[in-house]
C-alpha cells in the first residue's frame, strides 16, 4: 500500500435550507481510487469544478469522506485521533498566498507549524533554517511576507509545511495567482524536494506545462478519476483531453496537428527538444 | 489616506528597543501613557518630549515614518480641540452666538492634542518595534493569569496577531476596490458627509466579502498546519527577561517617580 490511498471515496456538499435540513446534496467527488507510492510526483488534473481540490482536501483530513476510506501511511482519515498525526504527515499549502501565511516575519510564520505539534524551541530553530535553505528562503527569513513577491510567498507557505518534516506535500493549484515566473520559481523548489528530500508530492492544477516532469498523472471531471498513467499516455490523447476542457501543451498540440495532416510523428510529445528530434529524423 | 495608518505596522530594524522583550514594551507604553496623562504643565511636557526623543532616536525608525501615524488621527484631533475649547467654562475671551471661547478651554484643548499626538506617538513606536507576533506573545504571557478565570487569553492574542497581519492586506484590498470602483466611475470624493458614507457602501460590501472569504482560507490552512489552539503548543521564541529589560524596568520605574512627583509637587 502507498503513502496516499484512497478507496472508492466520495464526498457530497450539503446545502441546507434556514431551519438546518438538507436541502440539497451535490456529489463533489465521486468513487475516487488513487495509490500513491512514497517519492512519487503526483500531479491532479481537471477544470474548474471537477472535485480535484475536494479531493486535495482529503489527504490531510481538512475534509472527511463521506463514502469509502482515505489512508494516509496506513492511518485511516475518519480515525480521530490520528488527525494530527495526519495534517503533520501531509502537508499541504494553497491557491492563495497571502491567506496562508501566519507570521509576520518569513520565520515566524515557518516556525508556526512546529509550534502547533508542540516541537521544543531549539528543535523549532533548527526545522526552520533547514526548510528556508531547502526553499531557497534564508535571505529573506526577517522580511515581512506582505513586501514578497508571490513565488516567494508560496515558497514560504513551502517551506512552512516543510518545517514539519511532512512525508508527503499537497499542493492546491499553488501557482494559479502567480506570474509566469513565479510559477517557474514555486515549481523548480517543489521538484527540488521531491528530487533530493524525497519528499512525495501531490500537485494539483489545471496548467498542463506543470505535469509533465510528473511521474503519474491522474484527471478528473466532475468528480470522477477520468484518465490516469504517465504523462505522455495522457498527453497523447488529445482528443480526450479537449473533452474534459483541457489543453495540452502547446508542443503537444502541434505535434498533434502535424501529425493530423500526415507528418510522422510518435505519440505524446511533451517537450520542444523532443519535437525537434522527432522531425529531424 | 489610508496608506497613513503605522499602529500595527513592523519596522525592521535593529535596535535595542527592537531587542527587548515585548511585556517591557508593552509595561512602558502603558508607564508613558500613564505619564503623559499625570504630566500637566510645560517643565512635565518637556520631560514626556525628550523621554519619547530620545525613544525615538535609540529606535532607529525614521521619523518621517512615525509622524505619517499622525495623519490619520488628525480629524479626531481637530474635533477634540474644538470641543474643548468652546465647551470648557471659564474666562470667556471670544464669543460668537452660543459658542464661547474660553481660557481654560484653550489651554485643556492644547493639554489634550499634546496628550493624544503622545499617546499615537508611543504607541505606534512599540508596534514599529515589535512585531505583531512577539506583542501577542507578551500579552499573552502577561495575561496568563487571566486564564484562571476563563479568559481565553490564548484565542484573543492569536485573533489580534491575525488581526494585525491582515491590516495591510485588507489596506491593499481597500485600495484596489476603490480604484476598481473608481474606474467604474464610483465617487469617493465629492458630496457632503451623508453622501460619502452612502457611496462607502459598494466598497465595504465586496470588502467584507472578501475578508470572509480570507478568513475562512485562512481557518482552513492554519488547521492544515495543525493548528489546534493554545494547549500542547511550544514557542520559537518563548519570552525570557534579560539583563536589557532589568535596566529598562529600572528607567521606566525612575521615569513614572519622576512623573508622580511632578503631579504631586504640582510643577
Amino acid at each position: 500500500m502507498g503513502i496516499i490511498k484512497a478507496l472508492k471515496v466520495g464526498f457530497d456538499y450539503f446545502k441546507y435550507d434556514d431551519d438546518g435540513n438538507v436541502q440539497e446534496t451535490q456529489r463533489a467527488v465521486d468513487d475516487v481510487n488513487v495509490d500513491i507510492q512514497e517519492g512519487e510526483f503526483v500531479a491532479i488534473l481537471g477544470h474548474n469544478g471537477s472535485g480535484k481540490s475536494t479531493f486535495a482536501k482529503h489527504i490531510n483530513a481538512l475534509l472527511l469522506p463521506t463514502e469509502g476510506t482515505v489512508w494516509i501511511d496506513n492511518m485511516d482519515t475518519l480515525k480521530e485521533p490520528d488527525l494530527w498525526k495526519i495534517r503533520q504527515k501531509a502537508g499541504m499549502v494553497f491557491q492563495n498566498p497571502d491567506n496562508q501565511i501566519i507570521g509576520t516575519i518569513v520565520e515566524e510564520d515557518v516556525g508556526f507549524g512546529p509550534e502547533n505539534m508542540g516541537v521544543p524551541t531549539e528543535d523549532i530553530w533548527k526545522r526552520v533554517e533547514e526548510s528556508l535553505s531547502k526553499t531557497g528562503m534564508t535571505a529573506y527569513r526577517h522580511h515581512s511576507p506582505n513586501k514578497l513577491s508571490g513565488g516567494q510567498k508560496q515558497r514560504v507557505a513551502i517551506a512552512g509545511v516543510m518545517a514539519m518534516r511532512p512525508r508527503c506535500i499537497v499542493l492546491d493549484e499553488p501557482t494559479a495567482m502567480l506570474d509566469p515566473n513565479g510559477r517557474k520559481e514555486v515549481l523548480d523548489a517543489v521538484h527540488q524536494l521531491n528530487k533530493q528530500e524525497k519528499v512525495t508530492v501531490v500537485l494539483i492544477t489545471h496548467y498542463m506545462e506543470e505535469v509533465i516532469d510528473a511521474d503519474h498523472v491522474y484527471v478528473m471531471d466532475e468528480g470522477h478519476v477520468v484518465m490516469e498513467g504517465t504523462p505522455r499516455e495522457i498527453f497523447s490523447q488529445v482528443e480526450t483531453l479537449k473533452k474534459y476542457r483541457l489543453d495540452v501543451p502547446q508542443v503537444t498540440l502541434l505535434a498533434h496537428e502535424l501529425k493530423k495532416s500526415g507528418v510522422d510523428l510518435p505519440d505524446g510529445i511533451l517537450t520542444t527538444e523532443e519535437l525537434v528530434n522527432a522531425l529531424c529524423q | 489616506m489610508i496608506r497613513d495608518i503605522t499602529i500595527g505596522q513592523y519596522y525592521p530594524a535593529d535596535s535595542i528597543l527592537h531587542r527587548l522583550d515585548p511585556r517591557t514594551k508593552l509595561m512602558g507604553t502603558l508607564i508613558f501613557i500613564i505619564s503623559v496623562f499625570l504630566f500637566h504643565t510645560i517643565p512635565g511636557y518637556a520631560v514626556a518630549t525628550i523621554f519619547l526623543a530620545a525613544l525615538i532616536k535609540i529606535s532607529k525608525v525614521p521619523v518621517k515614518f512615525i509622524f505619517k501615524g499622525l495623519k490619520a488621527i488628525f480629524v479626531i484631533l481637530i474635533i477634540t480641540m474644538l470641543f474643548n475649547i468652546f465647551l470648557t467654562p471659564g474666562e470667556v475671551i471670544w464669543k460668537l452666538g452660543f459658542l464661547k471661547m474660553t481660557k481654560e478651554g484653550i489651554s485643556l484643548a492644547v493639554r489634550m492634542a499634546i496628550r493624544l499626538i503622545y499617546l499615537v506617538i508611543g504607541s505606534s513606536l512599540m508596534t514599529l518595534t515589535t512585531t505583531p507576533n512577539q506583542l501577542t506573545d507578551g500579552l499573552e504571557r502577561g495575561l496568563r493569569p487571566l486564564n484562571r478565570l476563563h479568559v481565553p487569553v490564548h484565542e484573543i492574542s492569536m485573533m489580534m496577531s491575525i488581526a494585525l497581519r491582515f491590516i495591510p492586506i485588507l489596506l491593499e484590498e481597500t485600495d484596489k476596490i476603490m480604484k476598481a470602483q473608481i474606474a467604474r466611475g464610483a465617487d469617493f470624493e465629492d458630496g457632503n458627509l451623508l453622501q460619502k458614507v452612502k457611496n462607502m457602501v459598494p466598497l465595504l460590501v465586496p470588502l467584507f466579502i472578501s475578508a470572509f472569504r480570507r478568513a475562512n482560507d485562512l481557518a482552513m490552512a492554519m488547521e492544515a498546519r495543525c493548528y489546534h489552539g493554545g494547549e500542547h503548543r511550544t514557542q520559537m521564541k518563548p519570552l525570557c527577561y534579560e539583563k536589557r529589560d532589568h535596566v529598562t524596568y529600572l528607567i521606566l520605574a525612575a521615569y513614572l517617580a519622576v512623573a508622580i512627583t511632578f503631579r504631586v509637587v504640582g510643577i
